[in-house]
C-alpha cells in the first residue's frame, strides 16, 4: 500500500484542493506558523485546566493524562454527511430490531441468517434479558458507529459501539475550544452545531421513562467513580444535562424502585444512564464481586421500575463476531440492502477462513472478538516477524476468539506539526441517540487521529489524538 | 442533593481551609524565627502543635528542626494535613462533586492544585519560601472568590460554608488552646518582650494584626486578644463569627425539614451558651476549659451534620 493511493480529505488523491476545505485553506495560507504553535499550546492549557483527562489503566499510580488535541479541523461537506446519516440510521434501527428479536422470538436464527451458536455461546448474550422488552422498546439509547473512509464516497463501518460508547465529551469540548481559539474560522464556514447534544441526550433518555415513573422523569448518570478512565466524561455529561452523577454506593432498592441517597433521604430514579459494564451492574444477578453496581437493580428493571440505558445485553449486537453478520442483519430487519458497508471480515472460527488468515497474517488486521481499545490486536503490515509468529500461536490455540480484516487504506487529514500541515490517518465516531421519538445523529462526531506518521492506530490508549469535526451547511 | 455530594462539598472546603491555615502557620513560624534573637527551633514545635501535626511529625523525626518542620507542614505525603495532601484531597473531593460546582470554581480548584503541586514538587528553599506561601495564599483565595462570585446561594453553597467555618473554628480554637496560658490575665508581667512574641504569633496565625489594630488600637494586651479571637463578631476567624455562620447555614438547610435536624439545635446551643457573653465570663468559666468544651462541641457537631445529611448512609 503506497502513500500515493491514500485518499486525503483535504487534497484527494491528486493534490487538488477539495471543496469543504477551500475556506480553511485560504485562511491557513495567511496564518503565521508561530501564532498557530502558540494556539496549539494554549489549547493544551485549556484542556489541562478544565481537567479533561483520562486515566491510563495498567499503571501503578492512577495517572491523569491529556488526550492530544490537534487544532486543525476535519471538514466534511453537508451532502457527504447526509448520505452517511441515512446509513447510520438504518444500521441503528437494525441493531435495535436485532436485539429485540434475539431476546424474544429469535426469528433471525429460525430464518438461518445468523447461526444459533453465535448467540447461545456468546458471552455478551444475557439470559436475564430473555423475554424482556425495555421501556419504549429501546435497547441502545446511545450508539457510536466507528467509520473509516477510503475514498470520496467510500465509508466502511469498522465497528458498532452499542454498550456504553465514550468520547462524546471530547466532541463537545473540542468544539468549545475551537470556538474560543479560532472564532474567525467559524465566521468563514457555516459549521453545523453539536452543542445540543446534552439537551438531546436528556430528552431522549427521559422519553424512555419506565411505567413506574409518575411525573417528570428523574435521570441520573451512574459512574464507577473518579478513578475510572472516563470519569471526566461522566461528570461532564451529568453536569451538562443537569442531573445527578451517582455511584453504586449512592443507590439502593427502596420500595421496588432504585433510589439515590439524598440529603433528604432516598429518592427514586426513573432513567439511569449507566457507564459501567453489564457484569458490574448488579451483584445479585451478575458478578457477585461487583461493588460498583446496585444489588437487585435487574429485578426492578424487569418489573418496570427503572430504565437502564443502554439496556443490559446490548453487547451481543456490537460483538466483533456478530459484526460480520451485520449486512444480513440490516437486510433482514429493514428489507433493504445495507447502505453502509462492512469491512470484509474473515471469521477465524471457520476452518477455510482461518487457513486464509494464517497464510496472510502479514497483510491483515486480526482482532480479538471481545477486545476493545486497540488492545490484543495484530496489525500485520506494521508488525515484526516475531510479533506475527507469536500472534500465530495465540490464533491457532483459540481461533474462535479472533476475526481478521484486510488493512484498509484509511483516509488522512492534515494535522498541525512543527513544520506545518502533515497528513495522518483518522477514523470517525458519530454519536447517535435513540428514543421512541426517533433517531438523532449529532452532525460530526469524534475524529480520532493517529499522530505518528503512517500509523493506523487511532486509539487514545495507544497514543492517538482527537480533532474537531465539522459538518458544513451546504 | 446526594448525601455523597454534600459530603464532598463539605470536605472540599474543609481541606481548602486547612491548607490555608497550615500555610499561614508556616508563615508565622518563619517570620517569628527570623525576627527573634537566638537560634533555637523551639517555636516550630509550638507551630506544629497549633496545626495539630506535631504528633505525626514526631513519629517520623527524632528532633524538631525548622527545615524538617516546614517540609512536614508543606509537602510531606505522610502528613495528611500538609498543604500538598490537603489541596490534593480538596481537589479529589471537587472532582467527585464536579457537577455541583460552577465551571469557575472547578477551574480555580484544579488550577490551585496544579500550581501548588508544581511549587511543592521539590523541597522549598528558604529563599523561595515567601513566594511559595504567597502562591498558596493567592490560589486558595481565587477558589474562595470564585465560590463567592459564581455559586448559587443554595444548599450546595451551605455545605461548602459549613465545611469552611467548622474547619476555621477548629483551627482558631486550637491556636488558642496551644497559647491559652499567655492570654490568662495573670500570666505574665504586662509588656514584657516575651509576651509580644506570643501575641504577635497568635495574631499572625489568624492573619489579623491589621484587623486587631483597627479594632483595638496599637496597645496589645491579653484580654483584648482573647476578646478578639473568641467573641468579636467582626473578626472572620473568631469563634463567635464562625459559630454564628455555622448556625446560619444549618438554619437555611434545616428550613426544608419539618422538624429541624439535631445539628441545627446543637449549633444554636453552641452560639447561645458560649458566644453571647463578654470575655470576663469566659475567664470566669476558665479559658482552658472553655476552649476544650468548644473544641469538643465542634467535633460532635461535625459528626451530627454527617448523620443528619446522610453523608455516608
Amino acid at each position: 500500500m503506497s502513500e500515493k493511493n491514500i485518499f486525503d480529505e483535504m487534497w484527494g488523491t491528486d493534490e487538488v484542493l477539495r471543496g469543504p476545505y477551500s475556506e480553511f485553506q485560504s485562511w491557513f495560507q495567511d496564518e503565521d506558523l508561530k501564532r498557530l504553535r502558540a494556539k496549539q499550546r494554549e489549547a493544551e492549557e485549556v484542556f489541562r485546566l478544565a481537567g479533561i483527562t483520562f486515566n491510563v489503566y495498567g499503571r501503578a499510580e492512577a495517572e491523569e493524562r491529556l488526550i492530544p488535541f490537534d487544532i486543525i479541523p476535519r471538514i466534511i461537506a453537508g451532502r457527504e454527511w447526509q448520505r452517511l446519516c441515512k446509513g447510520i440510521e438504518q444500521r441503528v434501527r437494525a441493531i435495535n430490531a436485532f436485539l429485540h428479536d434475539i431476546y424474544n422470538r429469535q426469528e433471525i436464527i429460525k430464518a438461518g441468517r445468523v447461526p444459533q451458536e453465535m448467540i447461545a455461546k456468546n458471552e455478551a448474550f444475557l439470559p436475564q434479558m430473555i423475554g424482556m422488552t425495555p421501556p419504549g422498546g429501546v435497547y441502545t439509547h446511545i450508539v457510536g458507529i466507528d467509520l473509516v473512509r477510503t475514498g470520496p464516497d467510500q465509508f466502511y463501518v469498522l465497528e458498532d459501539n452499542a454498550r456504553t460508547p465514550s468520547g462524546v465529551s471530547y466532541m463537545l469540548e473540542n468544539r468549545e475550544t475551537m470556538l474560543q481559539m479560532f472564532p474567525e474560522l467559524f465566521s468563514r464556514n457555516r459549521v453545523q452545531p453539536v452543542q445540543n447534544y446534552p439537551v438531546n441526550l436528556r430528552r431522549s433518555l427521559a422519553a424512555c421513562a419506565p411505567p413506574a415513573c409518575d411525573g417528570p422523569p428523574t435521570v441520573a448518570v451512574l459512574t464507577p467513580g473518579i478513578y475510572n478512565s472516563a470519569y471526566y466524561e461522566h461528570a461532564f455529561l451529568a453536569d451538562q444535562m443537569g442531573v445527578e452523577l451517582v455511584e453504586g454506593h449512592d443507590l439502593r432498592v427502596v420500595n421496588g424502585r432504585v433510589a439515590m441517597r439524598t440529603t433528604h433521604g432516598y429518592k427514586p430514579i426513573d432513567v439511569l444512564y449507566r457507564r459501567i459494564d453489564d457484569d458490574f451492574l448488579d451483584p445479585l444477578n451478575f458478578n457477585p464481586e461487583s461493588a460498583l453496581g446496585v444489588p437487585g437493580i435487574m429485578d426492578v428493571y424487569r418489573a418496570g421500575g427503572i430504565t437502564i440505558a443502554n439496556a443490559p445485553g446490548t453487547g451481543i449486537a456490537d460483538d466483533k463476531a456478530i459484526y460480520s453478520y451485520m449486512p444480513d442483519i440490516v437486510e433482514f430487519y429493514t428489507g433493504e440492502k445495507a447502505i453502509l458497508e462492512n469491512v470484509p471480515t474473515w471469521r477465524c472460527s471457520e476452518p477455510d477462513s482461518l487457513a486464509y488468515v494464517l497464510d496472510n497474517l502479514s497483510e491483515l488486521v486480526v482482532k480479538e472478538v471481545h477486545g476493545s481499545g486497540g488492545y490484543g490486536m495484530l496489525i500485520g503490515p506494521t508488525s515484526s516477524k516475531k510479533e506475527i509468529e507469536e500472534f500465530r500461536k495465540k490464533l491457532t490455540a483459540r481461533p474462535g476468539n479472533y476475526i481478521a480484516q484486510p488493512t484498509l487504506a484509511l483516509s488522512t487529514v492534515p494535522i498541525f506539526t512543527k513544520s506545518g500541515l502533515a497528513p495522518r490517518h483518522v477514523d470517525l465516531r458519530p454519536f447517535v441517540l435513540c428514543s421512541p421519538e426517533g433517531i438523532d445523529i449529532t452532525p460530526g462526531g469524534l475524529t480520532r487521529v493517529a499522530l505518528e506518521k503512517g500509523s493506523l492506530v487511532v486509539n487514545s490508549s495507544q497514543g492517538g489524538g482527537t480533532k474537531d469535526t465539522w459538518v458544513l451547511e451546504d | 442533593m446526594l448525601g455523597k455530594t454534600a459530603n464532598g462539598l463539605y470536605w472540599m472546603s474543609r481541606y481548602l481551609e486547612r491548607a490555608e491555615n497550615t500555610s499561614r502557620l508556616v508563615e508565622t513560624g518563619q517570620r517569628i524565627g527570623l525576627t527573634r534573637l537566638g537560634q533555637d527551633d523551639d517555636e516550630w514545635a509550638s507551630v506544629m502543635r497549633s496545626a495539630s501535626v506535631l504528633a505525626g511529625y514526631e513519629e517520623h523525626h527524632d528532633e524538631v528542626t525548622k527545615d524538617a518542620a516546614i517540609n512536614w507542614m508543606l509537602r510531606e505525603k505522610a502528613n495528611p494535613a500538609s498543604v500538598l495532601s490537603t489541596i490534593s484531597e480538596a481537589r479529589q473531593n471537587a472532582r467527585m462533586v464536579r457537577t455541583a460546582l460552577t465551571h469557575e470554581v472547578w477551574e480555580a480548584i484544579n488550577g490551585c492544585y496544579m500550581a501548588v503541586k508544581d511549587a511543592l514538587a521539590r523541597k522549598v528553599s528558604e529563599r523561595d519560601l515567601p513566594a511559595v506561601l504567597g502562591l498558596i495564599r493567592q490560589r486558595t483565595a481565587l477558589v474562595r472568590g470564585a465560590t463567592h462570585g459564581t455559586m448559587l446561594r443554595n444548599d450546595i453553597y451551605d455545605f461548602t460554608r459549613l465545611g469552611t467555618f467548622l474547619e476555621r473554628a477548629d483551627a482558631t480554637a486550637r491556636i488558642l488552646d496551644v497559647k491559652y496560658y499567655v492570654l490568662l490575665p495573670s500570666a505574665f508581667a504586662v509588656g514584657s518582650s516575651i509576651d509580644n512574641v506570643h501575641w504577635e504569633t497568635i495574631l499572625r496565625s489568624v492573619s489579623a494584626r491589621g484587623g486587631f489594630r483597627m479594632a483595638y488600637g496599637s496597645q496589645v494586651n491579653a484580654r483584648d486578644i482573647a476578646q478578639f479571637l473568641i467573641l468579636d463578631k467582626r473578626m472572620p476567624r473568631s469563634l463567635n463569627f464562625c459559630a454564628t455562620k455555622i448556625h446560619n447555614n444549618l438554619s437555611y438547610l434545616g428550613a426544608d425539614y419539618d422538624t429541624p435536624p439535631q445539628s441545627s439545635l446543637m449549633a444554636k446551643a453552641l452560639v447561645d451558651r458560649f458566644m453571647n457573653h463578654d470575655i470576663e465570663a469566659v475567664f470566669d468559666y476558665g479559658l482552658h476549659e472553655y476552649i476544650q468544651t468548644v473544641l469538643s462541641m465542634l467535633s460532635k457537631l461535625g459528626q451530627q451534620i454527617e448523620k443528619d445529611y446522610r453523608f455516608y448512609e
